[in-house]
């Protein structure tokens, strides 16, 4: 059934790490096999609009505990990601060990982020799980509290977040398959969903006409890059998820953030649940009223969104 | 062996003869007092208990409320329920119960009996198949609110998501606000007071039951049609509005079965298709 939610500070940073691990850890009853967070770090004032974060994942952690040979295929992926961001002219370049198998790059670059994103997944087992000037998106197998433990995630600070406890249903236990989804290769857009599309297959293959590329059969990777293709064609985050009501069939609710604005969607059925807090500074939702609950101490009040109903919140 | 009849009857049940849409009385009144469950428990509501559900979980909590009862507390407060699900389910008991806070899914559900008062939200599926007691919220309330209701009052002051009263078999369900899309559907029996606005689709596929609304109807659902509103369901309107305190609506509007669908006309399948 999957448990999603999501967190917005207005006009102010705050540990959003800590706060989403508390939110998943709640929700863990949802599904326990994988969960992931798409963090916005803050974009200080001044840095530059090619500076980017990259989340890149070079192996399963399946293989890593049973793969012949993988530590030596993780060392030699790794090398070739090196020498690709300095062939496509990426400076600055920085990467982090975060798992054996999970890397965080830093790096500035001018070129065509799609080219880029390819070549670098045309390198066997690599996966780009984001690429953003904010973004930092980090899944991977076990809940929440897992999740926080091995990435470290208590004292992130950043301004919003969506996230997602995966129930696996319909594709395997592993990386690629946990949720958010990073809309590929669009800087800063993720979605986690709960529900099911289905006219996946005829949404996916218009947008593949177009010229996008997928890097799953989930659904939830629908709504972000058809998201992302309407931000790229001018449209408002609003507009993009309005229309999206209409270009999907079956049931849904979903999350979406960007650089600077977290959103909410509904489908007219209204079959799959989120409950609303909102005030004047911060925003949360999640698939159950006991997520928020874990970072209030205190009463508040909230709401169901209706059905169809699309809201839009900025940082 | 002993036969089914026989272990209900010892049990103090009532043997209820199948009949088509007959109306089956079950009991005469005289005898409602005596109407308890076989292992209900004689409560004092002036004995008042409190339970503390900050760092219980669910079971432990509707233990611990079955507990009281059985010592004999009429009036119990549940303090920090904090939107857990599955609260407040399967008492099947007289007793007086304040929630002070929310409760998640589930809550009030398979009761019989208890009033109970709940000052924050409840989320989906409250008070599902209750059969008699009241259940008030004081704020908002989610999605599929009283399905399967039977019996008894069930108010929600604020707002409520969709499929309000799905399946309900009798009861009444009160919205002081609005309510979302599938309002009423499949329902059956029982009465639907929605004060603000109604989603769309509102009654779809109702066999019976009526449904009150005091603001707009986004749409009609399949075989659902407005009637006319009797001075008696005015005078009822009124009355139910003034028990809980909620304003009562400058207008209503009524909505009923039309009757076309459920086994109420001879058409063949492919007639009825035509029809709706």
């Amino acid at each position: 059934m999957c448990g999603i939610a999501g967190l917005i500070h207005k006009g102010k940073q705050a540990q959003i790490g800590g706060q989403m691990t508390s939110m998943l850890s709640a929700l863990r009853h949802r599904g326990p096999d994988s969960t992931g967070l798409a963090l916005y770090g803050a974009i200080e004032a001044g840095s530059e609009i090619n500076s980017y974060v990259m989340r890149i994942k070079l192996a399963e952690q399946e293989e890593t505990l049973h793969g012949f040979r993988i530590a030596q295929q993780i060392l030699e992926r790794k090398k070739m990601i090196d020498e690709r961001l300095q062939e496509m002219g990426a400076s600055s370049v920085e990467g982090e060990k975060v798992r054996e198998y999970a890397y965080r790059y830093t790096f500035s670059y001018d070129g065509d982020l799609r080219r880029l994103a390819n070549y670098l997944e045309d390198i066997e087992g690599v996966e780009i799980l984001s690429i953003g000037n904010s973004l930092e998106l980090i899944k991977d197998l076990g809940d929440a509290q897992v999740l926080s433990e091995q990435y470290s995630l208590a004292g992130f600070v950043g301004t919003h977040a969506i996230g997602h406890t995966r129930m696996a249903t319909e594709s395997d236990v592993d990386i690629r398959s946990a949720h958010p989804y990073w809309a590929y290769p669009f800087a800063d857009i993720a979605v986690v969903h709960n529900g099911q599309l289905t006219n996946y297959w005829n949404s996916r293959r218009a947008l593949e006409r177009s010229g996008h590329r997928f890097t799953s059969n989930c659904d939830s990777e629908l709504i972000a890059v058809y998201i992302a293709d309407c931000i790229a064609q001018g449209g408002k985050l609003q507009d993009a998820m309005e229309s999206s009501i209409d270009a999907f069939d079956g049931v849904f609710t979903y999350l979406v953030a960007t650089h600077d604005s977290l959103g909410m969607a509904k489908d007219t059925m209204a079959a799959k649940p989120m409950v609303l807090y909102e005030d004047e500074n911060f925003i949360a939702l999640a698939s159950e009223e006991v997520a928020i609950r874990s970072i209030f101490p205190h009463e508040i009040d909230t709401t169901d969104p209706y059905e169809g109903e699309v809201r839009v919140w900025h940082h | 062996m002993a036969s089914l009849g026989d272990n209900s009857a010892d049990m103090g049940m009532h043997h209820e003869r199948l009949g088509g849409r007959e109306r089956q009385a079950f009991f005469e009144i005289e005898e409602a007092e005596n109407f308890t469950y076989p292992d209900s428990y004689e409560v004092d509501y002036n004995k008042r208990g409190t339970i503390d559900a900050a760092v219980l979980d669910a079971r432990e909590v509707n233990k611990q409320i079955r507990s009281l009862m059985s010592e004999g507390y009429g009036t119990i407060i549940l303090q920090n329920p904090g939107a857990k699900h599955s609260l407040a389910v399967g008492i099947l008991n007289r007793l007086n119960l304040y929630i002070e806070g929310s409760l998640g899914y589930f809550g009030c559900g398979l009761i019989d009996g208890p009033n109970i008062r709940i000052k924050g939200r409840v989320g989906w599926s409250c008070a599902e198949n209750m059969m008699s007691g009241t259940v008030v919220i004081e704020k908002n309330a989610g999605s599929t609110f009283g399905a399967a209701l039977r019996g008894g009052d069930l108010v929600c002051k604020g707002d409520v998501g969709s499929r309000t009263g799905i399946d309900m078999k009798g009861g009444t369900i009160i919205v002081g606000g609005k309510t979302g899309i599938l309002s009423g559907f499949m329902m059956q029996r029982g009465r639907m007071i929605v004060c603000g606005d109604a989603g769309a689709n509102l009654g779809d596929s109702m066999y019976d039951g009526t449904i009150f609304v005091g603001g707009e109807i986004a749409s009609l659902g399949v075989d659902a049609s407005e009637g006319e509103l009797t001075e008696l369901e005015e005078g009822f309107l009124q009355r139910k509005l003034k028990l809980y305190d909620i304003a009562l609506p400058k207008r209503w509007r009524k909505v009923v079965s039309g009757k076309q669908l459920w086994n109420y006309d001879n058409l063949e399948p492919s007639e009825k298709k035509l029809v709706l």
